[in-house]
């Protein structure tokens, strides 16, 4: 089923015209109420008027992360603050998280992408939704949340955590669409069986996992576990949160884009230049009606391509492939972003040097696990052992305290950490997905 | 009245205790005691040698993290109940002894450990006091 079936089935033609005069709308406005834009758009030589088509797109400036760093916490509004009814912000960011913000309207709006993606799913007004996904500046949760009132559907906000008692609550109330990290659900899985709970007496018919890269393997083992149809949903807080694109359960064959509200380009992270169909590159966004915090040429640093060709679910909208890796370094562990600069700081800020390290993901069983090894500068080693199992805790301590993600610190000989042609290899991702 | 020791970090990983030992058996140098602390990913090796600085020089050379700390060779009675006056003494006074290990030789009747205390004037003090012998570091390592 097709919850706006008018904009989500639209003819090519008639959706890029709609794309144009809302980016039109969008390039005024950011121009007019954003000081960082203006200023982009006057070094680049280029006003408003310029933009006549969707070609013109690529005249723009991009817009990174840093950008948004650089004007925290609410520097990107582009409406006043009594105009904002909401505040989120990214996960795991030491110092600086990206802050973004929402007008009544964008939150109607993104309800609407988050009913869209939750019935391209499988989910219709009567079912009963159990929403894992956290509740919090994390968009997770309250964007399903809203996503799923606005389909009529009954949600039960569980959040994450308590595994136990989400349990119980399967059994007791029979949700029968389940949406949550991927790796969350195998651990549900897992506890459910310690419980002698089996999936196969729940009720559950349909799954959307999301926040973080999986794979066909996993889904193979997600819908075998949980004996349900399961789907990939992709966004970010940076664009609108979950509901940026959304697999179909017909198709389960690429990531369906709003494109009446977000405008993709694949680019070359290196050159910068678009690169056509097809190619594999950085997804970069421009949200076209967002009002509050609107985006233009946003580098998500995702890799991904874009695939134009019809769908057998009756979508006119592009899909983009699964997320396969990043053009910068961040890793995603548990659903929460870590760059190894922010472990960098951690050390040096624990240790008062930065000591060489390299950072390890594993997935044991269905968690992710981060080892962070360190290795011993004269400065930090003692002839006591309690003395460096002390600095192991407190780096292990602070990664938590400052990323809010467990890590696991193990003390290595100099040099024991490989480099390659003299710089040291900072990520080793043992994850196969 | 101390004895300088180095102590080496070694990653629980089979053959770095060997490389250790080849490297101060190419440097020419004499182990005279030696305890080996260990946790599941990472060990402490801590020696007396004859020589510290060429021993420290050359470990440092090959890549190894390296230290020194103070601790303090004490004779104790070679006899059943030897050790235990000494530690029951040292727990009357509230010194603290972190580890401890035996040296390899003997003097004379007496058997001679090596302590390493949190605070090593304050033992010092204590054991001299109460008549035991310390042995400072050039008679210990020519011993």
């Amino acid at each position: 089923m097709i919850y706006n079936m008018e904009y989500e089935t639209m003819p090519r033609e008639a959706l890029e015209a709609i794309q144009l005069r809302r980016l039109q709308t969008t390039v005024e406005r950011v121009y007019a109420n954003v000081e960082f834009y203006r200023g982009k758009f006057q070094q680049a030589r280029i006003s408003p008027a310029d933009i006549r088509s969707l070609d013109d797109l690529k005249r723009l400036p991009f817009t990174t992360k840093q950008d948004l760093r650089d004007n925290y916490p609410f520097g990107m509004f582009a409406v006043p603050m009594d105009h904002v009814v909401r505040i989120h912000a990214s996960s795991g960011t030491t110092g600086q998280p990206t802050v973004v913000g929402y007008t009544a309207r964008d939150i109607q709006t993104w309800a609407g992408l988050m009913a869209r993606s939750l019935m391209a799913g499988g989910a219709t007004r009567g079912d009963i939704i159990h929403n894992a996904y956290g509740y919090g500046l994390f968009t997770g949760g309250l964007g399903v949340h809203y996503g799923a009132e606005m389909l009529g559907a009954s949600v039960i906000p569980v959040s994450g955590g308590n595994t136990r008692r989400q349990v119980m609550i399967m059994k007791d109330f029979g949700p029968t669409i389940i949406t949550a990290t991927p790796s969350y659900t195998l651990h549900l899985a897992e506890v459910c069986e310690e419980m002698g709970v089996s999936f196969k007496d729940l009720k559950f018919r349909h799954g959307i996992f999301g926040a973080e890269p999986w794979s066909e393997t996993m889904r193979a083992e997600i819908e075998r576990k949980l004996n349900l149809v399961a789907v990939d949903i992709y966004g970010l807080s940076e664009v609108m949160g979950p509901g940026v694109a959304i697999e179909c359960k017909e198709a389960k064959k690429g990531l369906h884009i709003f494109e009446d509200h977000f405008i993709p380009e694949i680019i070359d992270p290196d050159t910068l230049e678009p690169l056509p169909y097809g190619e594999v590159g950085e997804l970069v966004f421009t949200t076209v009606t967002k009002e509050a915090f609107p985006v233009i040429r946003y580098r998500t640093r995702d890799i991904c391509s874009l695939n134009p060709e019809p769908c057998i679910c009756g979508r006119t909208h592009v899909r983009m492939s699964r997320v396969t890796g990043r053009s910068d370094d961040m890793l995603i562990i548990r659903g929460v972003n870590v760059f190894p600069s922010q472990i960098e700081s951690v050390l040096m800020d624990t240790q008062g040097v930065t000591p060489h390290y390299q950072l390890i993901v594993d997935r044991e069983g269905p968690l992710d696990v981060l080892t962070v090894r360190v290795e011993v500068s004269e400065k930090m080693f003692s002839d006591e052992v309690k003395r460096l199992q002390a600095v192991e805790k407190t780096i292990s301590k602070s990664i938590k305290e400052l990323l809010g993600v467990s890590a696991k610190v193990k003390l290595v000989e100099p040099k024991g950490i490989t480099r390659s042609e003299g710089k040291a290899v900072r990520v080793v991702d043992n994850r196969k997905l | 009245m101390q004895v300088e020791q180095i102590s080496v970090f070694l990653e629980n990983k089979s053959g770095r205790l060997s490389e250790v030992t080849g490297i101060l058996a190419e440097t020419g140098i004499n182990i005279r005691a030696l305890a080996l602390a260990d946790t599941s990913d990472f060990g402490v090796l801590r020696l007396i040698v004859d020589d510290n600085e060429k021993a420290v020089s050359a470990l440092k050379n090959n890549g190894f993290t390296v230290g020194k700390t103070d601790v303090v060779a004490v004779e104790v009675a070679d006899r059943p109940g030897g050790l235990h006056e000494i530690l029951e003494m040292l727990k009357k006074n509230d010194i603290n002894v972190e580890y401890m290990y035996a040296y390899v030789r003997n003097s004379g009747q007496n058997a001679i450990m090596i302590f390493r205390f949190d605070n090593v004037p304050a033992a010092i003090d204590l054991l001299s006091s109460q008549g035991f012998t310390i042995i400072g570091g050039s008679r210990l390592y020519t011993m």
